[in-house]
């Protein structure tokens, strides 16, 4: 299982003629995953890596059965490109691009009510299941299938993160880059449920930062309806007090977003808290260890 | 990117938000002239007084002392000469204060109630929001700790817009009737309208006041625009301030680099900006004190690996350094190679702990440990890193 990609997910690359996208198109190949085809408006026709580049994601789609697609395009353009994706019906749009204004993601959220796609990002590395398909800009080696999922507003971190599980023997079921924006297409509460329903993920670690109040969202759902077991690093204890203008952004958070406040609600929530970022692998293993081993956690690492 | 009040309130007058008479001086001369022709305008006769209000990126500047009276044109530009060029410290600028860039001289207003209105956006819900409260004012936070129900929040649907019973809520938060609550309605329409059209993430009145003659106007106003739409808005980008912001902020920024300055004596090279939040953690967490946050970017380059380093140390403060990269697209070796690159063209003194982790990683290491440096030290784990450089701090 895993969840949102695996060896059946067939990726579009929008703004694949671009240095980033093909770049990564590259990279993801290299990963076994299945991108079967690229988008950039008036390219079509031309190849990128051998993959065939069409002009609209729709012909791409009708030509491919493409099933998720991958967002490179320059932020101006974004906006354009994630409704196109919407429009196709594409069950998984996932935007890697940085500096997409915030009211084009208030847009493209209120386009997503009651449409087919889910969106990961924007500003995010992406998402990865170990050994099957990566969709993403995140180096593929670190990562070694098992069972334990990864959520993350970081990027680098995110991959520290990976490295110390899999340096601990503790592999990973998916990792998901939630993304740094202020308006996301999914947060921490749009995917714990799906991990919890997710018969190979036994432990979630939930990877925070400063700002916002995406763990303390992900807080009360934990408490209400997520069983596994749930570790929690948050970024920026030692952050010095934001320096800020007006009382609105203040009063709209309810005087959250420390990382002492959002701590202190994810451990009341049952989440187990890890101060140090040095040792996410070594508390994750610690807590499970030998518990969810024999429940199928490959240790073996993928060679680089 | 934040505004000056007198940048907001023309955005206002453009959108047709009442708000009073002013005018804007960058020196006392124009401070005493700005106050003749606001007595004209106002038709004040001898002893018109009128507001001397610094203009910097903050707010609490009232109970700071930026906000002085004038009742002559002299006096106008003896208080611009006693605001104008000084560093204001308000309890929203840390404690270095920001330089007062202008001021606006403006009418004073009989008032009979200070009221609360702002539009922001709410993250979770992916909606802007209307704030409003009858209690507006320096201390509308202490009200929304001590009782958020005078606080009411409503929606707004990005295509569709402010609905009415949205506007009579707000007017009857405000207590506004018959004609006012027409006004009040067309205030905040106005309000959605200037965000959405200006790419705004904060538009905050407060406060918007009731004057005894029964007028709506905004006296203070607060905008705060997206950085990432700016490409959309270049007539807004130009109305940047950078004598609001930190100067080496500011050099980083250009180069693409994110740098705060900090207080303590170790300084940070990083790249992403969770792991750089983490790495400041975890010398805090091994008892030393960061001088700086600073994230290279994801990809961290040799040339930004050089630029971050002269950014550094060009706080004299610095006294050892803690590289932590985690190199994933970008290659370790690289890197290694790219800080040996720096150290020696920037002739550095101080001494580096380096972590580096993740591609190449043992070829990086192993060209940090044969280069020799007696000042650059390679340590493989983060905690330990972190300690060593700790100790090197206190060593010096």
């Amino acid at each position: 299982m895993s969840i949102l990609v695996d060896r059946n997910t067939r990726l579009l690359v929008q703004g694949i003629t671009g240095q980033a996208g093909a770049f990564h198109t590259e990279k993801m190949l290299e990963y076994q995953t299945a991108v079967v085809g690229g988008v950039t408006p008036g390219k079509g026709g031309s190849q990128v890596h051998g993959v065939p580049v069409f002009n609209t994601v729709q012909e791409a789609v009708t030509q491919t059965g493409a099933n998720a697609t991958a967002v490179f395009v320059p932020a101006q353009f974004a906006y354009a490109a994630i409704l196109e994706a919407i429009e196709a019906k594409l069950p998984l749009i996932v935007v890697i691009t940085e500096g997409v204004p915030t009211l084009d993601m208030v847009r493209v959220r209120k386009r997503l009510e009651g449409a087919a796609s889910r969106l990961i990002g924007p500003n995010c590395p992406g998402l990865i299941t170990p050994g099957q398909c990566k969709v993403g800009i995140m180096p593929g080696y670190i990562h070694t299938p098992g069972a334990v999922a990864v959520l993350s507003r970081s990027g680098t971190l995110t991959y520290d993160a990976v490295y110390q599980l899999t340096e601990a023997g503790l592999g990973q079921s998916t990792c998901i880059g939630i993304g740094g924006d202020p308006v996301l297409g999914s947060s921490f509460v749009h995917l714990l449920p799906l991990l919890e329903a997710d018969p190979q993920t036994k432990a979630v670690v939930l990877i925070g930062e400063i700002g916002g109040t995406e763990e303390e969202e992900a807080a009360a759902l934990i408490k209400a309806r997520i069983r596994k077991p749930v570790f929690a690093f948050v970024a920026g204890k030692m952050a010095p007090k934001e320096k800020r203008m007006g009382h609105a952004g203040a009063i709209i958070a309810g005087g959250k977003g420390t990382a002492a406040e959002k701590c202190a609600v994810l451990r009341d929530a049952g989440a187990t808290i890890i101060e140090s970022p040095a040792a996410i692998g070594k508390t994750v293993k610690a807590h499970l260890g030998r518990a969810i081993l024999p429940g199928g956690c490959v240790t073996s690492r993928r060679s680089p | 990117m934040k505004l000056h009040e007198y940048q907001a309130k023309q955005l206002l007058t453009s959108v047709g938000i009442p708000i009073p008479r002013g005018a804007i001086a960058k020196t006392p001369p124009e401070a005493a002239k700005a106050y003749d022709e606001l007595k004209r305008q106002c038709r004040g006769g001898t002893g018109f007084v009128c507001n001397v209000k610094a203009q910097l990126h903050a707010g609490g500047r009232g109970k700071a002392g930026g906000v002085l009276v004038a009742a002559s044109a002299e006096e106008a530009a003896a208080q611009a000469a006693t605001l104008l060029g000084r560093r204001l410290v308000t309890k929203q600028t840390g404690p270095e204060g920001l330089p007062v860039s202008a001021v606006l001289l403006d009418e004073r207003l009989a008032v009979q109630c200070e009221l609360y209105l702002a539009l922001t956006i709410d993250r979770f819900h992916a909606q802007p929001v209307l704030l409003a409260s009858r209690r507006g004012g320096v201390d509308i936070e202490e009200v929304a700790a001590a009782e958020p129900s005078a606080i009411i929040r409503e929606p707004v649907d990005i295509a569709a817009g402010v609905p009415e019973a949205t506007l009579s809520r707000i007017a009857d938060t405000f207590r506004c009737a018959g004609e006012q609550a027409v006004v009040c309605g067309e205030i905040v329409r106005a309000l959605w309208k200037l965000a959405e059209s200006h790419d705004a993430s904060l538009v905050e009145l407060n406060p918007l006041v009731i004057t005894e003659e029964d007028q709506l106007a905004a006296l203070d106003a607060k905008v705060t625009l997206d950085d990432n739409a700016l490409f959309r808005h270049p007539e807004l980008a130009a109305m940047r301030d950078e004598s609001q912001e930190h100067p080496l902020e500011l050099k980083a920024g250009r180069i693409g680099i994110s740098y705060v300055g900090l207080e303590g004596t170790i300084g940070c090279l990083v790249n992403g900006a969770g792991l750089a939040m983490a790495t400041n953690d975890i010398i805090k967490l091994s008892g030393g004190e960061p001088a700086n946050f600073l994230d290279v970017g994801g990809g961290a380059n040799v040339e930004q690996v050089t630029n971050a380093f002269a950014i550094i140390l060009a706080d004299a403060r610095v006294k050892a350094v803690l590289v932590n990269i985690f190199g994933g697209i970008m290659r370790c070796d690289w890197i290694a190679q790219g800080l040996l690159n720096a150290t020696q063209q920037l002739e550095v003194k101080v001494p580096i702990v380096v972590r580096l982790q993740g591609t190449n990683v043992e070829e990086g290491r192993r060209l940090l440990t044969q280069a020799k440096r007696l000042n650059v030290i390679s340590v493989d784990e983060l905690a330990a890193a972190a300690r060593r450089v700790v100790e090197l701090t206190r060593a010096v």
